[in-house]
């Protein structure tokens, strides 16, 4: 829980408010509030059930939809947005409280108060993204935030690895899908390693009826009466993508090493861009795009007066929510891990679409703790 | 000092929990009428009994008002969150045993275990515009388990009675559910997944760690676990 805030804090926190509002607002990005309370709907949707860990969800009155207090702004901003529509540039700044469950213990904060930007609709993704971070990083320096210890990743880099390797297609899709669960995304790889295991006998009798939807259905009236709302011939069609993963080749170990040491690159931006070059050239795979818009960010920071090439880079950084997919970082107190993240941003073009635009529009956005910050210059308690 | 027990209020479990007692040597009989919630333990000193619905026993012990109290392991592992700081699941009684697990419709023939679940779910919800829906009253439990089965795209909906009912209903598409034979899985034309085992429960002697423990009461806990011939700590 949240202590009552005595008068001094309270000075330091609109204090520290109103310095990143200025700091914002100065840099083309317009105030804009959000309700604390929104339908959970579109939140169910985008994170899953694992949301209700995380965020509180309670039910509407009567019966109505469930209710949820913003665990973030992202979400609301975005929409927001949309509704007056999508295909058009905009720069939101945003400051208010969110609310997130912690696990039982834990001493982190439930409430608490975020600062931040999203920029929507630049095409220039590398300078929007390189703009974005050197704002945050000015924010959290003009509140005297330091020193700092960066941690910033690109998840573009390992979809486009997914999509360049050679593999049949529902492989692919199956790990890209779990990319944001690691551990059930390495299990995958070692299943596709190891090839088909033998079958169990229903499984069996299954496949060998593929191609015979009335045998099919025999099997299934055998096993029980249908019920529900899934019906015969989505078991059909199932059935038959099952008959051909069945014959899918096993993955090459070769492949699993390399989705695996793309992974686990973790050292200098520059050096991680050179060894990432030269691990796909070495296995014989394209994604030039995807490294060169790696590149593009690096010198666009390099532009905005940050030692990119020496910015910490950890390939695996930002799996564990389903929300950004490119450009990723996250900003913390050094040595002090009593502390949450000061603060956090990245791109997420894809989370666009899920929330109602026709297409993915870029977008990008960070945001920092205030009162994270305020700790930190406290010093430990 | 007195050390309180709650039990539960009535039913095959208050029944079976007494006889455990009495086969160890401790009687505990109600005082007054059967509709009061009080009752006597004869055959050891310093232990009060309470009479407490078992859904409200998981509370009592994690708030520390009682020291000790019977209930199942799955109420204690749902209601309370972190349960280990507060609970110590010390002894199970051998009754009451419950399997919490996933079941799908049996004439789910392509689906066999929890993995075959999370790819069904998507091609679902491209059908029919929503995720499985998975009808349980046991929603943490379930939560973290398709969390580590790594299954996605799910929603939880509430079911507080019948629940092997939903997917005739339509009202679900799996359920996630209390069985103690399979037999009503069964009668409702459903199957239980392989790997679908959430937790095996059973009624269980809890100790309070938020509970007052002072001398007297380890003391009178030391003595109970002699008569019980049960390590309780």
């Amino acid at each position: 829980m949240n202590a009552v805030r005595q008068g001094d804090d309270h000075a330091a926190i609109d204090g520290a408010l109103a310095t990143l509002g200025t700091l914002f607002a100065n840099a083309g990005y317009a105030p804009v509030t959000t309700p604390h309370l929104f339908e959970a709907d579109t939140l169910i949707d985008l994170y899953g059930e694992d949301i209700r860990g995380r965020a509180f969800l309670f039910p509407g009155a009567g019966g109505g939809n469930e209710l949820c207090l913003r665990p973030d702004f992202t979400v609301p901003v975005v929409r927001a947005h949309g509704a007056n529509g999508w295909d058009r540039a905009a720069r939101y700044g945003y400051q208010g409280p969110v609310f997130r469950r912690q696990p039982p213990g834990a001493t982190r904060p439930m409430e608490y108060l975020q600062s931040g930007i999203e920029n929507l609709g630049d095409p220039d993704a590398a300078t929007a993204d390189a703009q974005v971070f050197a704002l945050t990083l000015q924010g959290l320096g003009d509140l005297g935030a330091g020193p700092l210890a960066i941690t910033t990743g690109d998840l573009s880099i390992a979809f486009a690895l997914l999509d360049a390797l050679a593999m049949p297609a529902h492989r692919r899709h199956q790990l890209r899908r779990h990319f944001w669960r690691p551990q059930r995304f390495h299990q995958l790889i070692a299943q596709a390693v190891a090839g088909p295991t033998a079958p169990t006998p229903l499984r069996a009798r299954l496949i060998a009826a593929a191609d015979d939807p009335t045998a099919i259905a025999a099997i299934a009236a055998q096993a029980g009466e249908p019920l529900g709302l899934r019906e015969i011939d989505e078991i059909a069609a199932r059935t038959s993508a099952l008959a051909n993963a069945a014959t899918q080749p096993p993955m090459p170990a070769e492949q699993a090493e390399l989705i695996e040491s793309a992974l686990s690159i973790n050292g200098p931006a520059g050096s991680a861009l050179a060894r990432l070059r030269a691990l796909t050239h070495a296995g014989g795979t394209d994604i030039t795009p995807a490294l060169d818009r790696f590149e593009a960010r690096l010198t666009a920071l390099d532009h905005a007066g940050i030692d990119a090439a020496n910015l910490p880079f950890d390939a695996a950084f930002g799996r564990k929510l389903e929300y950004y997919e490119g450009f990723v970082f996250e900003i913390t107190a050094q040595g002090r891990p009593d502390l949450p993240p000061l603060s956090g941003g990245g791109r997420y073009d894809a989370m666009t679409r899920r929330l109602g635009a026709t297409r993915a529009i870029p977008a990008v956005g960070a945001m920092i703790r205030p009162e994270a910050v305020l700790a930190m210059r406290e010093g430990p308690q | 000092m007195t050390l309180t027990l709650g039990l539960p209020s009535k039913g095959r479990l208050q029944s079976d929990t007494i006889d455990w007692f009495a086969a160890r040597g401790i009687e505990i009989a109600r005082t007054g009428d059967s509709r009061q919630y009080a009752a006597q333990a004869r055959g050891i000193d310093g232990l009060d009994v309470v009479m407490l619905s078992a859904g409200e026993i998981p509370r009592e012990l994690a708030q520390g008002r009682i020291h000790l109290g019977v209930t199942g392991a799955d109420l204690i592992r749902e209601h309370i969150p972190g349960w280990q700081t507060c609970v110590h699941l010390a002894t199970g009684l051998g009754f009451g045993q419950a399997d919490l697990i996933v079941a799908v419709p049996a004439f789910w023939v392509d689906v066999e275990t929890m993995a075959d679940l999370d790819e069904v779910a998507e091609t679902f919800r491209a059908r029919h515009g929503h995720g499985l829906r998975i009808a349980t009253k046991y929603p943490n439990l379930t939560r973290a388990f398709f969390q580590l089965k790594g299954v996605a795209d799910y929603r939880l909906v509430d079911s507080q009675g019948a629940t092997e009912a939903g997917p005739m209903n339509q009202s679900c598409e799996a359920i996630a559910d209390i069985t103690t034979s399979g037999g009503t899985l069964r009668a409702n034309n459903l199957k239980i997944l392989t790997d679908g085992l959430i937790l095996q429960s059973q009624a269980t002697l809890c100790v309070s760690r938020a509970a007052e423990w002072g001398d007297g009461e380890r003391a009178t806990l030391a003595s109970l676990a002699t008569k019980l011939n049960q390590p309780l700590t």
